[in-house]
């Protein structure tokens, strides 16, 4: 879906999202009547990788909000082929631009900004970490592709032939890309199939600030270890995997 | 004195804490291994690779992790990523004076791939929200194999990154990059490139890390015990310190934007022979640096 269908489906009463080099920046109305409100948007289209200035300036979209629009909600966008892979962006430093934009939106959430993201085409690796995964709750369409690497690549760094891997991907969420596969992990709240406006105001309404992500692998069965070691180290107890 | 550099994960904790002074949680006798290695016929280790734990580190209670290198590179899987989310989890709980990372990663392993970029993602929540519990979170770099991918993205979320200048502090390895653009992009063999390009002396005259120590235990040791006091009591990000960052890393991309090598970004810093950067001594490194380094404070702390 390109960006401005889906700004349409999202906001149905309006928005004045625009882009500018594959950076997206703007606003919507959620909702409507009474209960109606502006939720800040910020993403990246076109698959974009995501380089040192398309980071700070979705870092500066989210200050400006902060600044500007106090306890506004914000939506992130996420379309994006990973970090951009140059000598260059590794040469200034592209983990702290990235860094950056992952403290800018956690501090966001901690003023009162709820803050969800929306893979609604492609998300990996490292553009996907200080974005969708850094948000109060993650969303995506069914059909996004959701992956760290493709099984190929994967089959070549791990020397497991890229058959065994396709067959334990059909048990196991942790090798194969995919939405479904994210979500049984924990790593997406839920998927939005149909109604967009409607998932995006119940979404705003019921989202909180707490990193739950390692409960939901655990009940879905998608993570079984995480919550429990988590949990053990937490408290000193053992572990007890689901 | 001993090299920091040598020591595996489980050696550098008793020299970087005070002796016989730390507890580590979910030892190796716990048995708790990875469950997705093993249908990989891939090695599995009791400890998953990182050690978490709580210790005196000059007398106050500092909750830390020490990442090894020599599993799997230190990369993140789901026991390793949860480990150390339980340990920042428990330093809220109790009231931590602070949390050190002794980081050693190539970032999310890549045979329980999305396990391993989910448990990234909350590593950094998990520190971010020990920082706004206004407890420090303290980073060291100074093993072979660096500090890579979601985890250094994890690094810069902490208080302070110390390195020696054998640390490497970047996000995608040469190796990634050479094979995503060729070689002409970056030259993965080409050992002093890759230095200029991640190691500790380009971090710190660009303001990446606020420390350079020598590869030595005992300076690593003393650099976080000032650290976590420097820190303490300003350990929770504010607006202003995130709005100097901005202002920070957008001056970096004027200033540097269009150079082509470390060499011609310290030689606009001033740097009087970009050339013999690499030879000095970490003690003539600092006094030259002293008066080059970019940027005053070096950003969000």
């Amino acid at each position: 879906m390109d960006w401005q269908t889906l700004a349409s489906r999202l906001f149905p009463d309006g928005h004045d999202i625009v882009e500018n080099g594959n950076f997206l920046s703007g606003s919507g109305r959620a909702g409507a009547g009474p209960d109606a409100q502006t939720v800040a948007v910020i993403g990246t289209t076109e698959h974009a990788p995501i380089g040192i200035e398309i980071a700070l300036a979705q870092a500066q979209a989210v200050l400006r909000t902060v600044r500007e629009h106090p306890g506004r909600p914000i939506l992130i966008l996420v379309d994006t082929q990973g970090q951009r892979l140059r000598h260059r962006d590794e040469m200034l430093g592209i983990n702290s631009y990235m860094a950056h934009l992952g403290k800018c939106i956690d501090f966001a959430r901690r003023q009162g900004h709820k803050v969800l993201g929306l893979v609604y085409d492609q998300a990996l690796s490292g553009g996907f970490i200080t974005s969708g995964l850094i948000a109060d709750a993650c969303f995506a369409l069914p059909q996004a592709t959701i992956r760290v690497m493709g099984l190929p690549a994967m089959a070549r760094i791990t020397k497991v032939p890229e058959e065994r891997l396709t067959e334990l991907a059909r048990e196991n969420p942790v090798f194969a890309p995919g939405a479904g596969n994210y979500l049984r992990m924990g790593g997406l709240q839920a998927l939005w199939e149909y109604e967009l406006a409607a998932a995006l105001v119940e979404a705003l309404e019921n989202v909180d600030a707490v990193d739950r992500r390692m409960l939901l692998g655990q009940e879905r069965g998608g993570r079984h270890m995480a919550q429990a070691v988590a949990q053990a180290v937490r408290t000193g107890g053992d572990v007890r995997p689901a | 004195m001993s090299s920091y550099l040598e020591l595996s994960a489980r050696q550098r904790i008793p020299h970087i804490f005070d002796a016989s002074s730390f507890e580590e949680f979910l030892a190796p006798g716990a048995r708790v291994v990875s469950p997705h290695l093993a249908q990989l016929d891939a090695p599995v280790s009791f400890d998953d690779g990182v050690v978490v734990g709580r210790g005196l580190l000059d007398g106050q209670v500092v909750f830390g992790a020490a990442q090894e290198g020599g599993f799997m590179g230190g990369a993140v899987g789901e026991v390793h990523g949860a480990k150390l989310v339980g340990m920042l989890r428990r330093a809220v709980d109790e009231g931590a004076y602070a949390v050190l990372l002794l980081l050693e990663s190539g970032g999310v392993r890549l045979h329980e791939a999305n396990a391993g970029l989910i448990a990234v993602s909350e590593v950094m929540r998990a520190i971010l929200d020990v920082r706004a519990a206004g407890i420090p979170v303290i980073v060291a770099v100074g093993g072979a194999n660096g500090c890579f991918g979601g985890m250094g993205i994890a690094a810069r979320c902490a208080n302070t990154v110390i390195m020696s200048e054998e640390g490497r502090l970047a996000m995608s390895g040469p190796e990634v990059i050479e094979t995503a653009n060729g070689v002409e992009e970056f030259d993965s063999k080409d050992r002093a490139l890759v230095w200029r390009t991640t190691g500790g002396k380009h971090r710190y005259l660009l303001g990446d890390c606020q420390v350079l120590v020598a590869d030595d235990t005992d300076a690593f040791r003393a650099a976080a015990i000032a650290a976590m006091a420097d820190a303490h009591g300003g350990a929770a990000l504010t607006l202003d310190g995130l709005q100097a960052e901005q202002t920070m890393l957008k001056r970096r991309i004027r200033d540097f934007g269009d150079a082509d090598d470390p060499l011609e970004v310290w030689r606009r810093l001033g740097v009087p022979e970009p050339g013999a950067v690499p030879m000095l001594e970490a003690d003539a490194f600092l006094a030259m640096a002293a008066q080059h380094r970019a940027g005053p404070g070096t950003g969000e702390n």
